[in-house]
């Protein structure tokens, strides 16, 4: 299958331009990235694509076995740089894509320029000697709700949207189409986030690496930030005066300046 | 935070509804008395204290987090999200939540407005239509696999494969709740020959299912005790007749044949009564439909006649047998039937081909058909093997 089609892959900026791809967390698509994404393409060739499952994605790619883990969206990031002929990738990941995209560089260094993990969290469950923010019984409750709440969750992922007269640069076309996730593709989506231990991948990581981390973070707090970046060898940590898990949303313009002032330290 | 209640915060107080005002990161700036009452908190410990997400249990503040806050940036608003808020004494309330982003006078966001319903009595409803959903589903399975399982016991288990023959065969189940009329049989005869029959009784469900057993059981007897085929074909029609005028007659259609191997190939006699005609897949590479010789629809007419004909399977040479749900098929993307002509060119592209790759191709063809199948299908195939082995 072509992974274009696949991941729903858009590119942005000039075709000679050093490659950076942006890839989306749990919980929406690659419309997440469309306040930072213009002024990364002024020099940068920008791809934007959504893990299979999300957003525009061919959803019959989506297999239960494949998505059980994070390694098979690692798996896709590597079909795409490798199928494309992708090379000295920059990978910007947020959320949970901070881990595929560690995942991914640890199996093909090769590909990677650089990494860019945008509020990454190795373990979101508390462990002895690691806080993670998470007992286990918090996050047993999420897929608990997840599980039970079929109507709830199923309408909250897919909410009614009616048009916004307020913010019309946002255009009609697209109030319908964000974050639409399927919910047993997002039941599977966060048993893959919120159980996965990626800790001992941190010291594997060989590739040049910014931890970019917020202020006030209550799905990843800035023990978690700190743990990262102590983790990962030569790692440059940068923390945004910006609250809430998406900066890149909440202070697109201190998260563009991270992400340039990194990228241009790598080619 | 102890300000005196103005008028305005009264009304609000008064409301049926959680309702909130907090700033872009969520930080609670103001909330109602409902609100409060609710959740047991006094005003001091909520406004400029706690954010919206901290009010929500641990799922609703990682769906708050992941979803609702980007949501409420790129679209200015979210409408009627389940969520639960954490309420005095520990418990957890079911509620809806809707909010906006309202925008300052200078046209940038400033902050978000936050309604909040009690959705205890619709949380129930939900649970009883989820549990009454999940019951529907179970018994769905229930269904599907005793489709499947009656469909099979209809079906021989393993197709024989006669020596110096190669057969295959494949059923499609158009609907997996609904057993089809379609069915085959292969089986051994007195004086090492080999019967086979291939048929199509009208409509489905139970009733028809119980048709196939019969026409099978029926030619099979008759094959037994006459080595015409068309005496097998005119015992079933005899048969189905005697219960025309009864509400739970069907008619069928039928192929059925003895065959013998011999020195030359294999030496096939059949009959057909209102069937399509077989393909004949040659091992030259060419493919024939079979020359109609055949009476009409079984179980239809009184007297109606039936008559055989012959022919020799060279080695290379392959059979196939089918019923029309094959023919009747919808092309992909259109409303035209996939029709004869079609299909024998595809069998030509197929040939020369043994029993089973005859059959894949078959089972092919109908996998692009893609939801454009109406009707189930019955394939069988009987090739001559190209190198007849000998004997010791």
């Amino acid at each position: 299958m072509d992974v274009r089609e696949r991941n729903n892959i858009t590119w942005l900026g000039p075709d000679d331009g050093p490659v950076v791809l942006l890839s989306h967390g749990f919980g929406c698509d690659q419309n997440m990235w469309r306040l930072v994404a213009p002024s990364l393409a002024k020099q940068h060739r920008v791809g934007l694509f959504d893990h299979v499952g999300a957003g525009g994605s061919d959803l019959s790619a989506w297999r239960a076995d494949r998505y059980a883990t994070l390694d098979g969206y690692a798996d896709d990031v590597l079909r795409i740089c490798t199928d494309l002929d992708l090379r000295d990738v920059a990978f910007v990941g947020h959320s949970v894509s901070a881990m595929i995209g560690v995942l991914a560089a640890n199996r093909r260094p090769d590909l990677f320029a650089g990494l860019a993990l945008v509020t990454p969290s190795p373990r979101y469950i508390d462990e002895p000697g690691y806080r993670g923010g998470f007992s286990r019984s918090d996050i047993d409750e999420l897929l608990d709700s997840l599980d039970s709440n079929y109507l709830g969750w199923s309408q909250a992922i897919a909410p009614v949207i009616m048009g916004n007269p307020d913010r019309p640069e946002l255009g009609a076309e697209l109030t319908n189409s964000f974050c639409r996730t399927d919910p047993t593709i997002a039941r599977s989506f966060a048993r893959a986030t919120f159980l996965s231990d990626n800790r001992a991948d941190l010291a594997a990581v060989s590739v040049p690496t910014l931890v970019l981390e917020c202020r006030d973070d209550v799905i990843a707090p800035p023990e978690v930030g700190a743990y990262v970046h102590d983790r990962i060898r030569g790692s440059v940590l940068v923390r945004l005066d910006a609250t809430g898990h998406c900066p890149q949303l909440s202070a697109p313009r201190e998260t563009e300046a991270a992400l340039l002032s990194f990228l241009g330290s790598l080619w | 935070m102890t300000a005196a209640r103005t008028p305005d915060d009264r009304y609000d107080d008064d409301a049926p509804c959680g309702s909130l005002v907090t700033t872009l990161d969520g930080t609670v700036v103001r909330a109602n008395a409902t609100l409060l009452r609710w959740i047991g908190l006094r005003r001091d410990e909520v406004v400029g204290q706690l954010r919206f997400s901290d009010l929500l249990n641990v799922g609703g503040r990682i769906y708050y987090e992941t979803h609702l806050a980007p949501l409420l940036r790129m679209q200015g608003e979210i409408a009627g999200v389940a969520l639960e808020l954490r309420v005095a004494g520990g418990a957890r309330l079911p509620v809806l939540v809707t909010a906006v982003v309202l925008t300052d006078p200078g046209g940038g966001p400033a902050q978000i407005r936050v309604i909040v319903f009690d959705a205890r009595e619709r949380r129930s409803y939900e649970q009883e239509l989820l549990r009454a959903r999940e019951a529907a589903d179970r018994d769905r399975d229930r269904l599907t696999h005793l489709v499947r399982s009656l469909q099979q016991s209809l079906l021989p288990a393993a197709l024989p494969v006669p020596p110096g023959t190669q057969t295959a065969a494949y059923y499609h189940m158009a609907s997996a709740e609904e057993v089809g009329g379609d069915f085959y049989d292969l089986f051994p005869l007195p004086g090492n020959r080999w019967g086979f029959l291939l048929g199509d009784v009208c409509g489905k469900g139970v009733e028809a299912a119980a048709v196939t057993a019969m026409a099978r059981y029926t030619i099979r007897a008759s094959a037994f005790h006459d080595p015409d085929p068309a005496a097998a074909v005119g015992s079933l029609n005899s048969v189905l007749y005697q219960e025309h005028r009864s509400p739970t007659h069907r008619h069928c259609t039928v192929v059925c044949g003895v065959f013998a191997v011999g020195e030359g190939g294999v030496e096939v006699t059949m009959a057909t009564g209102g069937h399509p005609p077989p393909l004949l897949l040659r091992g030259d590479g060419t493919a024939d439909y079979l020359p109609a010789t055949g009476g009409p629809l079984v179980g239809v007419l009184a007297d109606a006649r039936y008559y055989a004909q012959t022919l020799t399977l060279r080695p290379g040479d392959t059979l196939l047998l089918y019923t029309d749900g094959l023919t009747e098929a919808r092309a992909p993307g259109t409303r035209r039937r996939y029709g004869p002509d079609e299909l024998l060119a595809y069998a030509a592209g197929v040939a020369p081909a043994t029993a089973s790759s005859a059959v894949a191709a078959v089972q092919a063809l109908l996998g692009s058909f893609d939801g454009g199948l109406d009707d189930d299908v019955a394939v069988m195939a009987i090739g001559a093997l190209a190198t007849v082995q000998s004997g010791p």
